[in-house]
């Protein structure tokens, strides 16, 4: 796993006519930990699912490493090398936990027993090796989270999108996620981009911010550039800190 | 080799005993049941086949048909008619069934699967599709239209023609039962089976990971498909004579669905279960409504059965004989 650069060249949604995306222009470097931030109902989702191929984009392109993957299939944009986590999450209920993360792993690993080891490897290292007996839909929602980034991780992605897996975790958890996510963008070089409310996050993991509002990039920049940066206070900092 | 370690491999020996003993018992069934035993045994293991095959479509991979009448109709028809017309033995027809069975499952799945008709409307779907193919059926001169196609009656044994008294018959749908079996743990412990398992739960998520979710739907329903035909066949050459009121009903493809739900969706052994469940049931109460000489009442304890069955143990009642023997296959 090494990270892909992410590229997003005037990209736009309409749904029925109601603009959800417009326009949106931004680079995730290869290796970088990047955060869309903005409102609620700004257009994140959209253009992550514009991204996983869940949405083909009305206007613009998509491309990973120069290569153009909008009006991909989700499954063909995953081995393309993009792996995503839902924000609402969607675990395998059904199945253990070992073989939600196994199935993912079964993407370039056709062997069972061979995706099994390497989903055992994954679920250790998010703290879930454990659990891997119990059904996912058994799990506390932290733990969900965490289910969600090993099945993605476990596809071997080399752009790992993350919508909300902070959302609904303690501050402590909060502060293991982070530990973890930089610790893998240190040791696999993987590119993430990350969905993020939580500022405590975004702050200690993103080099580069950018922040959408009613489906328009409005800025982006350092995290320190950003909290600075008028408009974005206009319409989100200063709710944040409201709240 | 390897493919048999993998089939076994995280089996509790004491359940390939089990096994082994159980397969010993229905090889020797014949000679230690009465005709009347062997033909309830039949009816059994019949039921527990096409449960099977049903299974890999619903069980596994998520998708409700209501309409498996299709293929096993399908299939009869095309062996029996290649034999009753042209001379064509089953071995041969077979194929021929089968293959018929297997695009009809491929028609239904596409349009389905591509327009993303999913939960009761692909069900509808598929009720509509073995309709519309009985009534083709009853204006097809060529399989005897409404008034059925007939098999003549050979009292000689040829297994090549699979003409036979009952025990040919029991021994051919023993070895389909094995094979289903084998095969769904084969497919199971394979990619494409954790693919189905994963469509099932979230088919978004699924994809998100991968999976090609139209293709891995498209393989189950004519795997599915092909093998209900098998069935099919056996079946019209087992009772000699076909129509499409019967072989394309509603209530057949009803019947098909109804061991693996009992017996526990998406399980190896819940069909199997189930179709033992239901067939006794249904012979007991065929008894006694016999012996109370009251017409329906079996009808009416039979779908009481079901219905307390259903109620208590909603996933099924192999999922908790398993955990009551502690063998444990959960539904995945």
């Amino acid at each position: 796993m090494s990270g892909a650069r992410l590229e997003l060249a005037g990209v736009g949604k309409s749904f029925r006519g109601l603009r959800a995306v417009h326009d949106v222009d931004f680079v995730v470097p290869a290796g970088a930990i990047n955060a869309l931030i903005g409102p609620n109902g700004a257009g994140k989702t959209t253009i992550f699912n514009m991204i996983a191929g869940v949405f083909v984009p009305d206007a613009g392109t998509v491309t990973l490493d120069g290569r153009q993957i909008s009006g991909l299939r989700p499954d063909r944009v995953c081995s393309a090398g993009v792996g995503r986590t839902f924000q609402i999450v969607k675990p395998f209920k059904g199945l253990s936990v070992l073989e939600n993360v196994t199935v993912g792993a079964l993407h370039r690993r056709p062997d069972l027993a061979d995706a099994r080891e390497s989903a055992s490897a994954i679920l250790t290292r998010l703290g879930l090796y454990d659990r891997r007996h119990q059904m996912a839909e058994s799990l506390t929602l932290p733990d969900r989270k965490r289910l969600e980034v090993a099945r993605a991780l476990a596809t071997e992605p080399s752009l790992l999108l993350l919508d909300e897996v902070m959302a609904g975790l303690r501050p402590t958890e909060v502060d293991v996620m982070v530990t973890f996510l930089r610790e893998l963008n240190a040791a696999s070089g993987i590119t993430i981009l990350l969905i993020e409310h939580v500022m405590r996050a975004v702050m200690a993991l993103a080099a580069h911010v950018v922040v959408v509002s009613y489906g328009e990039k409005i800025a982006e920049g350092t995290p320190a550039e950003i909290s600075r940066h008028q408009a974005v206070l206009d319409v989100y900092l200063g709710d944040a800190e409201a709240s | 080799m390897r493919l048999v370690s993998r089939l076994v491999e995280g089996a509790a020996p004491r359940s390939l005993w089990g096994l082994g003993v159980l397969l010993v018992l229905l090889l020797a069934a014949p000679a230690l049941l009465g005709k009347y035993g062997l033909s309830v045994l039949i009816l059994i293991l019949y039921f527990a086949y096409v449960g099977q095959a049903w299974n890999i479509l619903m069980g596994f991979a998520g998708q409700l048909s209501l309409g498996h009448a299709l293929y096993a109709g399908l299939g009869g028809y095309i062996a029996a008619g290649l034999y009753f017309h042209y001379g064509i033995g089953p071995w041969a027809g077979v194929f021929a069934g089968v293959a018929a069975a297997a695009l009809a499952g491929a028609v239904v799945g596409y349009l389905g699967f591509r327009f993303s008709l999913a939960g009761v409307y692909f069900a509808l779907l598929t009720i509509a599709f073995g309709e519309f193919t009985r009534l083709a059926f009853d204006h097809w001169d060529w399989a005897g239209g409404s008034g059925g196609l007939f098999l003549k009656v050979d009292a000689k044994v040829d297994p090549l023609k699979l003409r036979g008294g009952p025990l040919l018959f029991y021994y051919v749908i023993l070895a389909l039962t094995v094979g289903i079996f084998i095969l769904c743990r084969a497919l199971l412990e394979s990619r494409l089976g954790r693919y189905w398992l994963a469509i099932r739960e979230d088919p978004e998520a699924a994809q998100a990971i991968g999976v090609p979710v139209l293709r891995c739907k498209m393989i189950a329903i004519v795997i599915s498909a092909g093998l209900t035909a098998l069935a099919g066949v056996w079946n019209a050459f087992y009772y000699n004579n076909l129509f499409p009121e019967t072989a394309f009903s509603m209530g057949r493809s009803i019947e098909i669905t109804l061991a693996p739900i009992i017996g526990g969706l998406g399980t190896l052994f819940g069909p199997i279960v189930g179709a033992v469940v239901l067939t006794g049931l249904g012979e007991v109460f065929t008894d006694a409504s016999d012996y109370l000489h009251i017409a329906g009442i079996k009808q009416i304890f039979y779908g009481l059965a079901l219905l307390v069955i259903v109620m208590f143990r909603p996933a099924g009642l192999w999922p908790w004989i398993a955990d009551r023997l502690g063998f444990g296959e959960r539904r995945r």
